[in-house]
């Protein structure tokens, strides 16, 4: 049978510490995604115009970054900073650092395509105009392209979005409180998998499907 | 930095045989995996596209609910809050029987089976009406023309996005080690376990998945290449 009184008992913990991040723990599973979607994204504009960049010297790298990050797992990447970096620094990062740093290298190779797609579908005509009005080539990305091709970019922007925001589950995997792991922590304590599992996907749900049909009504009124 | 590689660890002692029984299992499990969601976007997808609501409704609601839930959460799921429900005798044989691969290989099928639901789905979409109206029209039935017109000209217009979504499929297969499957990333970090050695294994991981990841993405190029459809590259109507 169902048993409900384990999410109630276990609701506080499961939202408060698990999902906002509030609780005794470091920890949060808004408290990664949030930031990691900004600094993915600033990231992933540099990357995407960086593929663009006629010099080869810039190209070249960011289409090797964009080529290896999207041919290699996640979880692998979050092995890597998680063992990398405090040999390089010497010294221990907490799980919220290590986690945040992977998902942003990591994220940002697939915002960087995105951003890239984007850019490459504003019209030529467009940079040319741009060029004649008299604006650098930095003006005219920044007044001229940028606002036109991140309009374009909103839908795959959103199941971007969508996808860090489910990846950041993986966190717990290094030991990081976030909603995945307090649902473990509270089913060591009480066993009941089925009820605290399908409960966790039910609040992850809650939150990617209103994020993509909020983004589809945006959509349909950018159109 | 002062670190000492030791790139011998790779080969010395167990390493090598972790590795390889990695990969092996790796690509066992995504390629069972693999099958079960190309069956159920296949199934999923076509039914969201079909002229009577309660087969989409049915399909909406598992692409909507599988794909939108992390795929680390639907591996607990299957493997710790489903087989509880199960008979008795089934568990049992179960546990006989690597239920930790079984439940692996079903959260990453169901999952993905909704991803690729969605490329199926938009594959059967940019395929012109009058295709669907003209199989009924020379007698097919709503079942005759998907299974030999609208799903097969799908399949041969879909093999980028699927092919990405297949490569997912293979590197989202890593999260299995949460549940203890003994794939490539697993081995890893056994190997990092019992050398102390994390650069040397981590490389070692990272260099299979890249290689599985190019080798197959050129050889779908190919594929994609022998299987594109003449002159439907616009869309007609």
């Amino acid at each position: 049978m169902l048993d409900l009184a384990v999410i109630v008992n276990n609701f506080t913990f499961l939202v408060v510490q698990g999902l906002l991040g509030l609780g005794g723990f470091t920890g949060g599973t808004l408290r990664l995604a949030i930031p990691a979607i900004v600094l993915g994204f600033v990231l992933g504009i540099f990357i995407g115009i960086a593929r663009l960049a006629r010099a080869w010297w810039i190209s070249v790298p960011a289409t090797l970054y964009v080529e290896f990050f999207r041919g290699v797992p996640l979880v692998m990447v979050i092995f890597w900073i998680w063992f990398i970096i405090p040999q390089l620094l010497r010294l221990p990062i907490p799980e919220y650092g290590v986690a945040l740093t992977a998902f942003v290298i990591f994220e940002a190779a697939y915002f960087g395509e995105i951003v890239r797609a984007g850019i490459q579908s504003v019209p030529r005509g467009q940079v040319e105009a741009a060029t004649a009005l008299g604006l650098t080539r930095a003006q005219s990305m920044r007044y001229v392209v940028l606002p036109q091709a991140i309009r374009n970019m909103v839908p795959s922007l959103v199941t971007q979005m969508i996808v860090l925001f489910k990846d950041t589950s993986l966190a717990s995997i290094i030991g990081y409180v976030d909603l995945t792991k307090a649902a473990q922590i509270v089913n060591n304590r009480e066993i009941r998998p089925f009820e605290l599992y399908l409960f966790i996907a039910l609040v992850y749900f809650i939150f990617t499907y209103s994020m993509s049909r909020i983004a589809g009504r945006f959509e349909r009124r950018l159109a | 930095m002062n670190y000492q590689f030791n790139w011998s660890v790779l080969w010395s002692g167990q390493s090598g045989g972790w590795l390889l029984q990695g990969l092996v299992t790796t690509l066992a499990l995504s390629s069972l995996a693999w099958l079960l969601a190309v069956a159920l976007g296949i199934l999923s997808g076509a039914m969201r596209t079909v002229p009577w609501k309660p087969l989409r409704v049915v399909a909406t609601f598992y692409v909507e609910f599988f794909r939108n839930v992390p795929l680390l959460v639907w591996m607990f799921f299957w493997y710790f809050g489903v087989p509880p429900l199960l008979p008795w005798a089934i568990r049992e044989w179960l546990f006989d029987h690597a239920a930790e691969f079984w439940a692996g290989m079903f959260a990453l099928g169901v999952y993905h089976g909704a991803r690729m639901s969605e490329v199926i789905r938009s594959g059967i979409q940019s395929i012109p009406k009058t295709q669907f109206e003209a199989a009924v029209a020379i007698g097919l039935t709503t079942f005759q023309a998907y299974r030999l017109v609208i799903v097969p000209i799908a399949l041969r217009l879909i093999v980028p996005p699927a092919t990405s979504e297949s490569l997912n499929l293979l590197k989202n297969s890593s999260v299995a080690l949460t549940i203890s499957v003994a794939e490539l990333t697993f081995q890893t970090r056994q190997i990092e376990t019992y050398t102390a050695r994390a650069i040397e294994a981590l490389t070692a991981g990272t260099v299979i998945y890249l290689g599985l990841c190019v080798g197959i993405a050129t050889i779908m190029a190919h594929v994609e290449r022998r299987f594109a459809i003449p002159g439907l590259i616009a869309r007609g109507g």
